[in-house]
């Protein structure tokens, strides 16, 4: 399988660590399927993406959502990288991880509101445990959507930064978490209730952190650092041009001394999860 | 502040394109609201909006902002404290900012003497925000006397209101075309769509009542969100503008190009639409290769 660090290795665009394929539950979103997020992709100057399939998030059983994963981005793997569900709730979740691993997926998903698993669940940590061995990252999405839009049946809340500030300070873990859909308030108090070496396993994509003129996006690249921030487009929830958007209006004098390769990418990511593993 | 305190140096190319752009949902806080940065804010505003190219913000200040009265349930002296220095700030910019006169439906009489005075003093537009619903009678003679002086009433909407939520008395579409059906001279400038609710739900609210323009602001950026409102209501009733969030306003006027809109819909939503809605000549300073205005 290729791996995450091999694709196009020419292409030094960002690889998006948060994209998704299929339809969610709660609204129609357009065409969400494999050969336009690839289109897409590069359109908006991204050369890869870590995608997931959005319908399984919300079913119990992850292996047919995986198994449907693997097939669809099957002929894109150059671009499309797996990042597969997994449920340490689970029967047998560690060989999902364990396919997962071999099927070349820099990280695996998992969906702690959807699965009603707390701060601190003991099969969180395991799971985060058992990625760090394996050198792939750990995936988070806090959301998918705006609280004041959500479906009445759209129940599950938002992942608290107790949650994540758990799984960041496991003792004697080499894993590498990947948050997806943080404000600023859940990023700073996830962040600043971590140790320096905590801090630093720890990636937050910035396609929800507000730019100007309240400039928080700013504030987060001036304190937490880009290195902390990660690319992202939020296929096909969201439009893909945010992240570039946040980007391009950081004060001019930032913004030349934070090129794009200054931001962490699903690339820098893996490189790191693998480098944890094999040390 | 002073026109130099926060004049663009960025002399690059708009990062929304060259072609001209008006915000008509934009807002700016005071030295009499509880944030402290009140000026850097402001500055930022106008910087970002430099950058990406907006020709002139269309501006309203809510009261206070919660300092001495709610947000959206001003008291008639905050209100008249924040119109008089939005006045004053519009004026002190000159083309690059408008004014809304902000009023509070609940104190009718200073209402309608805000919006005269507003008038004197160049606003060119109405600001509602949800201090009533926007079908209460009381809104009523705030809609009339806006028709009267050509401009239109722009209403903070929650899209779909399943409930109600603090803070507000807020409206949403449905509420909106009961009195848009009431004043059809009126034009109601309905507020971001991406603020916040379903916006689907607003969509077929609103569809057969032309009076209506919707704005795309607010922080959300649903991918669909843009496409189905121009599927309802076409281009010609729908308005770019970014509200609170200017990296989300970026990133909406990015995608317009791949909604499947003309250049000519495209066109319309940047500025256009605006220069129909809002009184004759109201733009002109800012749209000097549009002629005539």
């Amino acid at each position: 399988m290729t791996s995450p660090l091999s694709a196009s290795p020419a292409d030094a665009r960002p690889i998006d660590i948060n994209a998704w394929i299929g339809a969610y539950p709660f609204r129609e979103v357009p065409h969400p399927d494999p050969d336009v997020l690839v289109r897409v992709l590069d359109r908006e100057g991204f050369s890869g993406a870590w995608v997931g399939h959005l319908p399984g998030a919300f079913h119990r059983d992850p292996e047919p959502s995986n198994r449907a994963l693997y097939a669809a981005v099957a002929p894109y793997r150059a671009v499309l990288h797996p990042a597969p569900i997994v449920r340490p709730d689970w029967p047998q979740w560690e060989r999902t991880l364990a396919t997962a691993k071999s099927e070349g997926a820099p990280a695996v998903r998992v969906y702690p509101a959807q699965c009603g698993m707390g701060p601190g669940h003991s099969g969180l940590a395991e799971l985060m445990l058992a990625c760090g061995e394996s050198g792939i990252a750990l995936h988070i999405t806090v959301r998918f959507e705006d609280l004041r839009q959500r479906h009445a049946m759209d129940s599950a809340g938002d992942v608290p930064a107790a949650t994540l500030r758990a799984l960041a300070r496991l003792s004697g873990s080499r894993g590498h978490l990947v948050v997806a859909g943080a404000g600023r308030e859940l990023l700073e108090e996830t962040h600043w209730g971590l140790t320096p070496d905590e801090q630093a396993r720890v990636w937050y994509d910035f396609g929800w952190i507000w730019g100007p003129p309240e400039d928080h996006f700013e504030h987060l690249v001036r304190t937490v650092g880009a290195a902390r921030l990660a690319w992202s487009s939020w296929w096909p929830l969201r439009l893909a041009q945010q992240a570039r958007a946040l980007v391009d209006l950081l004060p001019q004098p930032l913004r030349d001394r934070t090129p794009d390769s200054a931001f962490a990418d699903g690339r820098s990511i893996a490189l790191s999860a693998l480098t944890a593993a094999s040390s | 502040m002073t026109l130099s305190d926060s004049a663009s140096t960025v002399a690059s190319a708009p990062l929304g394109g060259d072609a001209p752009l008006i915000d008509p949902h934009a807002h700016f806080h005071t030295p009499y609201s509880n944030r402290i940065d009140w000026q850097r804010y402001n500055a930022s505003r106008l910087e970002a909006g430099d950058r990406i190219g907006v020709r002139c913000h269309v501006a309203s200040v809510l009261g206070s902002w919660g300092a001495t009265s709610p947000t959206y349930f001003s008291s008639p002296d905050d209100q008249t404290r924040a119109n008089d220095w939005m006045f004053d700030f519009a004026e002190l910019h000159g083309s690059r900012v408008r004014a809304f006169v902000a009023v509070n439906p609940n104190f009718t009489t200073h209402a309608l003497a805000e919006i005269e005075r507003g008038v004197l003093r160049g606003a060119i537009g109405v600001k509602l925000a949800a201090a009533r619903r926007a079908d209460d009678p009381l809104v009523d003679d705030i809609a009339s006397l806006a028709a009267q002086h050509g401009m239109p009433v722009l209403q903070h909407i929650w899209q779909h209101r399943r409930r109600d939520w603090p803070n507000q008395d807020a409206s949403d579409g449905v509420d909106l075309a009961r009195i848009a059906a009431r004043h059809p001279r009126t034009t109601f400038l309905l507020a971001h769509i991406g603020g916040g609710g379903d916006w689907a739900h607003t969509f077929p609210a609103v569809r057969d009542y032309p009076n209506i323009v919707m704005d795309l602001s607010g922080s959300g950026i649903d991918r669909g969100m843009i496409d189905e409102a121009l599927r309802w209501v076409g281009a010609e009733r729908v308005l770019w503008a970014a509200d609170l969030t200017l990296c989300t306003g970026l990133t909406k006027l990015r995608a317009l190009q791949h909604t499947g809109a003309s250049a000519a819909d495209i066109e319309a939503m940047r500025w256009r639409n605006a220069v129909r809605i809002f009184p004759r000549g109201a733009f002109a300073a800012v749209l000097p290769e549009i002629a005539p205005l």
